[in-house]
């Protein structure tokens, strides 16, 4: 069997590099590193058709055994279109595995989700501080409230008439109270 | 006549991928064809399978090109066996598939793009099965590889990516090991056609032969998961969805082993390297169970189950013998549709109790007696219990093995130390399995702590994890097609004479290589 040294070299070397590299941690390297090798042993099938002849095209005037081996070339042919597709798919497993790696499930929300969500934790904030103003305006209503009352508690005994008074004004305090579940 | 419908068995999967790919956005009309190509394709096989055991072995050369050039598409009984086994599996799980699809729509199963995969997956595997020569045989593994990534990393969760990776850093390897022995068998023969290889590898100095077979049996033993190459298995599997795993489990390693199967029948018919295949099994065996032993989540402790009852089939190719090739047969088939039945039912577990490991699962018999018995059945089967089939197969393989023992004594000793770690293999599964069983289906509800909160201790514990997830509804369909294919499992043990005889006939034309030649050749081997 003959054949070049020079794409026997090329072939070694493509090996040697592809299968160094594959070792490395990196994903982007395996990926370079497998196309390496593969491309490597493409050298290898198309070494293993022999001495290089004419175009393998049956034609008139062309001697059947003087033309290369075609099989090989259709291998090749057939291995380059399955790299690419594995290539093609290998890229886009390691955007992914980048993309994961960067911002986690977090980076699988759109834009609109993450602004609804920060809108979302706004209005919490909001509501909890305007809770917590509530909470204080009605603390200040209700101390004014027990004063109001104590004031009215004095006068109690003095006036039967201010009793009425009292009488009225005592549920709409309670009223004006929150239940305390609620707050 | 019926050899015209051999090429349909590739074809029609093909075509079907292109038009779910088209209807995606039509989730019941991808359904409908999805499931019509595969039964269609079940219907094939099973015509091509009596065909075939009629005594009429089918070549095809596609394109009209003759044998040693063009490409031929040979079904003789064991192509038809598995063509047959595998269809009605792959669409089984397709069911079940769909019966999880149809309950839960969420961004981890986009059914849109699980159609297209799953059929050019199957394709791949029929392919791989009826072709005649290694670069066809390359080709079909491409086809099915390139679809087991997609359904591997289905969704794109950071788990799936993960485990992904792995699988397809190794399957890339393995395909890279193949690809080079097909280049180098090439230049040594002359030919990549496997009647032809069969003659001409014989006629080549003892050393190259040694080393294409090597190389051979690497690339092969990679994808069936065998031991020192088997790494990748458990780490794999158990991440994707349940139907893929099933899958996975039940067809993926079992291509690898019918490769191996053609590759020492038929191509390195001459050249023997059984004892290397018959160690190798025996510690398959029993390295990939002593795995299991220590799993408590139930997919990892099936997977390396998986793993361990591959070294029973290498185990029977390495006797070469008829009857431990119709013993490996007869438990290919077994293996294929109990340890897809019992990822289905995994599947089901972990819809039904909210988890797959044995500390969170408690209390499923009485919560559910069916779903023991779809676990409970193919479980005793996998152990080997009597009468089911894991029995009769372990049985037939332990049988071929005695009487190759008393046929050659000098390796005698050998094959009984392989049959003594398959019968203790056989007993640690079924003690793993038992273990599984005790916790997860005997064990009172109560013994286990928390159980309220399955979910929030599981967030507590491991915020970031997965293992857990809501318990689900469970639907009809599911438990439809997982019964169904217990139903499998007992008719193969009710039928098992008949399918035995079957398994036994295929075995006859293998042994003797020069069957599958003149058919290829009917004059002769150029």
């Amino acid at each position: 069997m003959t054949g070049s040294l020079t794409l026997v070299i090329l072939m070694a070397v493509m090996f040697g590099a592809g299968i160094s590299i594959m070792l490395e941690r990196s994903l982007t390297r395996v990926l370079i590193g497998f196309l390496l090798v593969g491309n490597a042993v493409n050298v290898l099938i198309y070494l293993m058709s022999g001495a290089p002849g004419l175009a393998p095209i049956l034609g008139e005037g062309v001697d059947p055994d003087e033309i290369s081996d075609p099989l090989p070339q259709a291998f090749v042919l057939t291995a380059i279109v399955i790299n690419l597709g594995i290539t093609a798919f290998m890229l886009a497993l390691i955007y992914r595995s980048w993309w994961l790696a960067q911002l986690g499930a977090k980076g699988d929300l759109i834009d609109d989700e993450e602004e609804d969500l920060h809108d979302a934790e706004e209005a919490a904030d909001l509501i909890r501080i305007s809770a917590e103003d509530d909470a204080a305006v009605q603390e200040i209503i209700e101390a004014s409230d027990e004063e109001f009352v104590d004031s009215l508690d004095d006068e109690l005994e003095l006036e039967a008439s201010a009793r009425d008074d009292l009488e009225r004004r005592g549920p709409s305090t309670g009223g004006s109270r929150p239940p305390e579940d609620e707050r | 006549m019926t050899a015209a419908l051999v090429p349909l068995v590739v074809l029609l999967p093909l075509l079907g991928a292109a038009s779910a790919l088209i209807l995606g956005r039509h989730r019941r009309a991808q359904v409908g064809v999805s499931v019509a190509v595969l039964a269609a394709v079940a219907v094939v096989a099973g015509v091509l399978l009596a065909t075939v055991d009629a005594g009429e072995p089918l070549a095809v050369t596609i394109g009209a090109w003759p044998a040693p050039y063009g490409i031929v598409l040979v079904v003789d009984r064991l192509s038809a066996i598995m063509l047959l086994v595998s269809a009605v599996v792959l669409l089984v799980v397709l069911i079940y598939a769909v019966g999880q699809g149809v309950a839960d729509r969420h961004r981890e199963t986009p059914v849109s793009i699980f159609h297209p995969s799953y059929l050019i997956l199957s394709a791949g595997v029929f392919n791989a099965f009826i072709a005649g020569d290694l670069f066809n045989l390359y080709v079909g593994f491409e086809i099915l590889l390139s679809a087991s990534y997609v359904l591997l990393t289905l969704g794109g969760t950071g788990e799936r990516i993960r485990a992904g990776v792995t699988y397809i850093i190794v399957s890339l390897v393995s395909s890279l090991f193949f690809l080079s022995a097909i280049a180098l068998i090439y230049g040594a023969t002359g030919t990549a056609n496997l009647a032809q290889l069969s003659v001409r590898i014989a006629e080549l100095p003892e050393n190259v032969q040694l080393i294409l077979h090597l190389l051979l049996l690497i690339a092969f033993g990679i994808k069936a998961a065998v031991f020192p190459l088997s790494f990748w298995l458990p780490d794999s599997y158990p991440t994707a969805p349940a139907p893929v795993t099933a899958v996975f489990a039940g067809l993926l390693t079992k291509v690898g082993v019918y490769a191996i199967i053609r590759t020492e029948t038929l191509i390195f018919a001459e050249h023997d390297l059984s004892m290397l295949l018959m160690v190798v099994g025996g510690l398959t065996m029993v390295i990939g169970i002593l795995g299991a032993l220590t799993q408590a989540d139930v997919k990892r402790l099936l997977s390396f189950t998986l793993v361990s009852h591959i070294g029973y089939m290498i185990f029977g190719i390495a006797l070469t013998t008829q009857l431990g090739m119709a013993a490996t047969i007869y438990y290919v088939v077994h293996h294929i549709t109990v340890q897809t039945t019992l990822f289905l039912t995994t599947g089901l577990i972990e819809r039904f109790g909210g988890a797959t490991s044995i500390n969170r699962l408690a209390g499923l018999l009485k919560a559910s007696p069916l779903l023991g018995i779809l676990f409970f059945i193919p479980a005793l089967n996998l152990g080997g219990i009597p009468p089911f089939s894991g029995f009769l197969g372990k049985t037939g393989l332990f049988l071929a093995g005695g009487e190759e023992a008393a046929a050659d004594p000098a390796t005698a000793w050998l094959v009984w130390v392989v049959i003594a770690a398959g019968a203790i293999t056989s007993l640690i599964t079924l003690y793993a399995l038992t273990r599984f069983w005790n916790m997860a289906f005997w064990r009172p509800r109560d013994d286990l702590d928390g159980y309220e909160s399955v979910l929030l201790g599981s967030v507590l514990e491991a915020p970031e994890g997965a293992t857990v997830t809501a318990t689900k509804t469970t639907p009809r369909l599911m438990v439809a097609a997982t019964t169904v294919l217990v139903v499998v499992t007992l008719l193969l043990t009710v039928f098992a004479g008949p399918i035995f005889g079957l398994a036994d006939r295929a075995a006859a034309n293998l042994i003797d290589p020069s069957v599958y030649i003149s058919l290829v050749f009917p004059g002769g081997a150029p």
